[in-house]
């Protein structure tokens, strides 16, 4: 499992369709509605055992009981701080050595060769691995996730600022910026579409990583939680924390696109011509 | 502090400048067919560019084999030459921007670029583009200022991508100009554009150089854009300046009370001949 872009992936997520499209947008609602429903109509009917997969109503009610005792907040935080802290580790790092690789023929001769081979190594492969190194406490979930995310955000920041248009930089120069100021109005914005698709990719790549570490003996957290959860059977906690994993990635993908089009304002004007 | 200071970009050491290129102002080389007129000549003023034994090479093939040149302040030359004749490499080298080039060459007073693209920056709007560098007190009506010369007052909250290619071109002329330069290097900088635009920008380019008297060098392929707007034409041929004629038309726009230089003129039409049978353009 391989969940790191290509080097050249800076390609523009895809958008909505054009507006004449956004009045048949509700069809794409249908077939989801009919899935769930027909689950739902399955498992009263006897069709789907309960102990193999419950209704969604089912679900649906545990999670609201969960959430009201306070059980899933509790794990949901645990998780949350271990996604937050390996980001935060893993994808700092990457933009420095990024940065470096990629502004830098130095950098770029010493940092990309090791990064390049290590990108080969599936990171959950590592995991008997990385429990000799740090153990099965929490430093392999953070150690797990900040790996996870650390090829996509290299990734894109180099190719972010290899991709400027040197000629921009060029009548940047010309206009008497020196290179500070180059790097600040020019390669960072310039970069800066390529780095917001590395950390959806990377947020992406830490909810993958958190799954797997979270079931190596997690004393707590989504994942601790429907282990628990299969040793007594319990399957609708197990799918309840399936629907949160979803959720999650699916809340901070969109709320990452928000701040990416808030950001990237300029790109609407590309999009209006 | 809104002017450069004048710049000395000396070449890597061991340049060979001056081995066959100009002496005393004189282009040689009897290869090239030079006319023997003195290329640094100089119209009035002091000179805003001199270029001294100007060479650069690409893998080997020497694309400028020495060049002189010299611009006196207002002064407009055209630099004339086919394709890959390295009409675009000199300015290059002239704007700072080729740090493999070989000889002297030196900028009184601040220079500006317009480039054959506009190079505005997409994720800047069009007050911020024009303003990129600047510093010093009202910036911000310095920018208005520029923008109302090309005529763009109301769209500096643009971004460039809303703008047509003239209109991005003539924020380009205004992030050049807002800079007061005395020398402006234009690199084929209407180029890109559709003819009826390209007549609107020659004449936005004439009536600036009469608001404001700043030098310009002119790179183009387009032998009549070259004799509207320059007082001077150079023809670059085999790496050398090959020839340098003189425009001596009606003056190209300086006063408004005279009539402006116009293609509908005889002496107009057998120049323009003349630099065709040089550039190896035969009459049809």
């Amino acid at each position: 499992m391989l969940v790191t872009a290509p080097p050249t992936a800076v390609a523009a997520p895809p958008d909505a369709g054009p507006r004449r499209r956004a009045g048949l947008r509700w069809r794409r609602l249908v077939s989801p509605v009919v899935l769930v429903a027909g689950w739902e109509a399955a498992a009263h009917a006897g069709l789907l055992a309960p102990e193999k997969l419950p209704a969604p109503s089912r679900v649906l009610a545990t999670g609201v009981r969960l959430a009201g005792d306070g059980t899933l907040g509790v794990h949901l935080l645990d998780s949350l701080t271990r996604a937050g802290v390996g980001l935060l580790l893993g994808g700092l790092l990457a933009l420095v050595l990024g940065v470096a690789a990629g502004l830098l023929r130095l950098g770029d001769d010493l940092v990309d060769p090791p990064v390049q081979m290590a990108r080969m190594l599936p990171h959950l492969g590592l995991v008997p691995l990385l429990i000799i190194w740090v153990g099965i406490g929490e430093s392999l979930k953070v150690t797990l996730v900040a790996l996870g995310v650390f090829f996509p955000i290299y990734f894109n920041t180099y190719a972010g600022i290899r991709h400027i248009d040197e000629r921009l930089v060029e009548a940047a120069r010309t206009c008497g910026l020196g290179p500070a100021a180059r790097l600040r109005h020019v390669v960072l914005p310039g970069a800066l579409p390529s780095l917001f698709l590395g950390l959806r990719l990377a947020i992406g790549a830490a909810w993958l990583s958190l799954v797997v570490g979270e079931q190596v003996n997690a004393q707590t957290g989504i994942g601790f939680l429907m282990m628990e959860a299969r040793e007594f059977s319990q399957t609708d906690v197990v799918v309840l924390g399936l629907v949160v994993y979803a959720l999650l990635g699916l809340l901070s993908d969109l709320a990452l696109r928000i701040l990416e089009r808030r950001t990237l304002t300029w790109r609407r004007g590309l999009r209006a011509t | 502090m809104a002017t450069r200071p004048a710049r000395d970009l000396t070449g890597p050491p061991g340049g060979t400048a001056g081995l066959t290129g100009g002496v005393g102002g004189m282009t040689g080389g009897a290869e090239a067919g030079v006319t023997g007129t003195a290329v640094g000549r100089v119209t009035g003023g002091a000179a805003v560019l001199t270029a001294h034994g100007v060479r650069r090479a690409f893998d080997g093939r020497p694309v400028l084999a020495g060049i002189d040149l010299t611009i006196a302040a207002g002064e407009v030359v055209a630099l004339l030459g086919g394709s890959g004749s390295g009409k675009s490499t000199l300015l290059r080298v002239l704007a700072g921007l080729d740090a493999e080039a070989t000889g002297r060459t030196r900028v009184r007073g601040t220079a500006a670029v317009v480039f054959q693209e506009h190079r505005l920056l997409p994720w800047k709007r069009v007050g911020d583009n024009v303003a990129l560098g600047l510093t010093g007190p009202h910036v911000r009506s310095r920018v208005d200022r520029a923008l109302t010369e090309v005529g763009l007052a109301d769209r500096h909250r643009a971004w460039p991508a809303e703008l047509s290619g003239g209109q991005a071109q003539r924020v380009a002329v205004a992030r050049a100009l807002v800079r007061e330069p005395d020398l402006l290097l234009l690199d084929e900088p209407f180029g890109a554009l559709d003819a009826l635009t390209r007549l609107r920008m020659q004449s936005l380019l004439r009536r600036l150089r009469a608001e404001h008297g700043f030098a310009a060098l002119l790179v183009t392929h387009d032998v009549e854009e070259a004799l509207l707007l320059a007082d001077r034409i150079l023809l670059l041929d085999g790496g050398v300046i090959a020839e340098e004629i003189p425009v001596d038309l009606d003056p190209a726009g300086r006063s408004a009370d005279r009539p402006a230089r116009s293609p509908d003129q005889p002496a107009f039409g057998a120049l323009r001949r003349r630099l065709l049978d040089r550039l190896g353009v035969p009459a049809a």
